[in-house]
């Protein structure tokens, strides 16, 4: 056990990840074939459309999607050296708290309307802590102050309803973070708030996992929001990483067009008045039925034959010697940066 | 405090509407209350002074503010029928055995649905939830008089387990009184339990796909306690409207469990009311039966407060 922890210098790792969903419509792929790897104190941001599969690979990724009737879990995912697809129900629990935690996209339903705050923060830190009533409640009052939640003593006897938007997404970090996760997923934290909210939430949550040392998974279909806000950078498509490295460096230098028209979207206060917004054209893929070769060939302004029936690989496309990778046949070179 | 006071205010008002109802509804019913009291045969002059006597010939108004203004005051009248004893002490005789049985049925209802409900959602579509409801729509399809007779062949007859065609006060014999009351307990129940554990699943399938449920789930809190402590709470608010209405609809309606229990209910002094033309039992019976609805389900209305604190007004 301590010897396995010893080996383990990431915090997670994940391998050759498949979650494939059999519904009444047909197979989904909605995770197909994800590695990644994250250090303490590391953010890593997971960017995609809606539909990309970011979420599911967040909840797979926790264990909260796991093999049953319907889906279909393969590859392993190492969470602090635990193989959390190979553990029990109860083994996988234990680890949800002190290990894994997740901050919800909606902070409006991910609160249990009838529990007081006080509840939603002490029980987790009674299961997993066994820490006494009192205990527990002092921890927590500790807990909303270091989210900054003002007067917590008031809070604590409040229901989720009495909360605003921001305040409420402040208690669901803080209950995150009730057990000293080492692993942190916030699936879409600011999606649901006040644009003015959004940018102190996720300041909030990139301050904590500094302080604390946490890996940080941040699941976004914002890019500003992952923009200075992580390490390195995943961008999602079909259910496949398409691209990744350091932020910096995909910002700078997009390789795979998808990555490249993603970050063209981005409306720049820099722009020229009346610049026109290049928008991506056509939809996210079916993922019910995706195309044999690269999935976003149809959309893509560069796509040749080849490009249709040969899935890339991810490998190294740009500077080499970096661990900056994209799937992609035709990648952009640098030069591609300085035309556009 | 002010919505209470408000909330009885609206209570007074429903039960005035209803009292007049059943004032007119018994008014209407076939019979004429001089030949019941007298029986046939009697010179027409006879039946005409104590219709007389009995107010019947005053105009209809006046009649039921008289009755209203003293069942106002708990005097409900006199039976018709001998022993002509008075109509408000016949329903305190009654009424606590409709109401014992009642409430017995609902709670021992209550105390099944709950787990078959939360067992059901939790594994919903799987064998046992399917066995489940197969079960409860197989009590739902027996009547209750013939799972009264059952239930009273194989325990009361057959294993003797429990006495049958006797009733015992709960004031002189608690223990024995819960004996004697436990087998009609349980027939009600029959009759309840496969409506409650239907809406009870149903609900909790809904609040179990919450995000709330999820997040519970991402804290590592067990299942089954993720039930009981964050579905079933929101999950109850179809089930707690229908026990108000189903308790408020036994205490006068177990006739056939009554009958078949020899048991002094409610229902069974209603219908023997009825048959005889015994208007002002009648009328006082099913006062009391609306009264015991209105409060009841205002007292459900009430219970939403604790359910879920959205409801509850805000205070600064």
């Amino acid at each position: 056990m301590g010897h396995e922890e010893c080996q383990a210098v990431n915090i997670l790792e994940v391998n050759d990840l498949h979650t494939v969903f059999t519904t009444p419509r047909g197979v989904m792929r909605a995770v197909d074939g994800v590695a990644l790897s994250l250090r303490a104190g590391e953010t890593l941001g997971i960017v995609g459309e809606s539909g990309s599969g970011k979420s599911v690979l967040g909840r797979t990724i926790t264990g909260l999607i796991a093999d049953n009737a319907t889906t279909s879990v393969s590859g392993s995912v190492r969470i602090g050296g635990h193989d959390i697809h190979a553990l029990t129900q109860k083994a996988r629990r234990r680890l949800w708290g002190p290990e894994v935690a997740m901050v919800f996209q909606d902070p409006m339903t991910s609160l249990n309307p009838v529990k007081r705050v006080s509840t939603h923060l002490t029980e987790a830190l009674r299961l997993h802590l066994g820490l006494g009533r009192k205990d527990a409640y002092e921890r927590a009052i500790d807990l909303l102050r270091q989210v900054f939640i003002p007067d917590p003593t008031r809070r604590m006897t409040q229901y989720p309803h009495e909360l605003s938007g921001g305040m409420r997404q402040r208690v669901v970090i803080a209950m995150a973070l009730a057990c000293d996760p080492k692993l942190l997923i916030a699936d879409e934290p600011t999606t649901a708030l006040d644009v003015t909210v959004q940018r102190q939430i996720l300041d909030l949550l990139a301050a904590l996992a500094s302080e604390r040392n946490m890996a940080t998974i941040l699941i976004s279909h914002d890019l500003g929001a992952v923009e200075g806000r992580t390490d390195r950078v995943a961008v999602m498509y079909g259910g496949r990483i398409v691209e990744t490295s350091d932020t910096a460096r995909v910002f700078a230098n997009p390789v795979h067009p998808y990555a490249e028209a993603l970050l063209a979207s981005i409306p720049r206060i820099g722009d020229a008045p009346h610049t026109v917004l290049r928008a991506i054209e056509g939809a996210p893929p079916n993922m019910l039925t995706l195309p044999t070769g690269c999935s976003f060939a149809p959309r893509c302004r560069f796509a040749t034959d080849r490009c249709h029936e040969e899935q890339p690989e991810l490998r190294e496309l740009a500077d080499k010697g970096t661990t900056h990778v994209g799937a992609c046949h035709f990648p952009l070179l640098p030069v591609h940066q300085e035309v556009s | 405090m002010r919505r209470i006071a408000w909330r009885a205010g609206e209570l007074l008002g429903v039960l005035f509407i209803v009292s007049f109802g059943v004032f007119m509804l018994v008014t209407l019913m076939p019979g004429d209350p001089a030949v019941a009291i007298l029986g046939e045969g009697h010179p027409p002059a006879e039946y005409e002074a104590l219709r007389h006597e009995l107010g019947l010939n005053d105009p209809l108004l006046i009649r039921y503010w008289d009755w209203l203004s003293s069942a106002a005051t708990g005097d409900l009248g006199r039976s018709l029928v001998p022993p002509q004893s008075d109509v408000s002490d016949r329903i305190l005789g009654a009424l606590p055995v409709s109401v014992q049985l009642a409430v017995m049925g609902l709670l021992i209802a209550l105390v099944l649905a709950v787990p078959l409900a939360m067992w059901s959602a939790a594994h919903a579509g799987g064998a046992v939830d399917r066995m489940i409801s197969a079960g409860m729509f197989a009590t739902l399809s027996v009547p209750s008089f013939l799972a009264g007779l059952l239930l009273i062949m194989i325990f009361a007859n057959g294993l003797g387990w429990f006495p049958r065609a006797q009733w015992v006060r709960i004031g002189e014999d608690p223990v024995g009184n819960l004996h004697h009351a436990l087998l009609p307990a349980i027939v009600i129940a029959l009759m309840e339990l496969a409506l409650f554990t239907r809406i009870l699943r149903n609900d909790l399938i809904v609040t179990l796909k919450e995000d709330y449920i999820l997040a519970a789930r991402a804290k590592g809190m067990p299942p089954w306690r993720i039930l009981v402590t964050d579905a079933l709470r929101p999950s109850s608010f179809s089930l707690v409207t229908l026990m108000g209405i189903s308790l408020g609809r036994l205490v006068g309606s177990t006739v056939i469990v009554e009958y078949l229990f020899a048991l002094p209910g409610m229902g069974s002094m209603i219908v023997t009311a009825s048959g005889q033309g015994d208007f002002p039992l009648v009328q006082g019976a099913v006062l009391v039966i609306a009264l015991v609805y209105v409060v009841v389900n205002a007292g459900i209305d009430l219970s939403y407060g604790y359910l879920d604190p959205r409801t509850r007004r805000v205070h600064a």
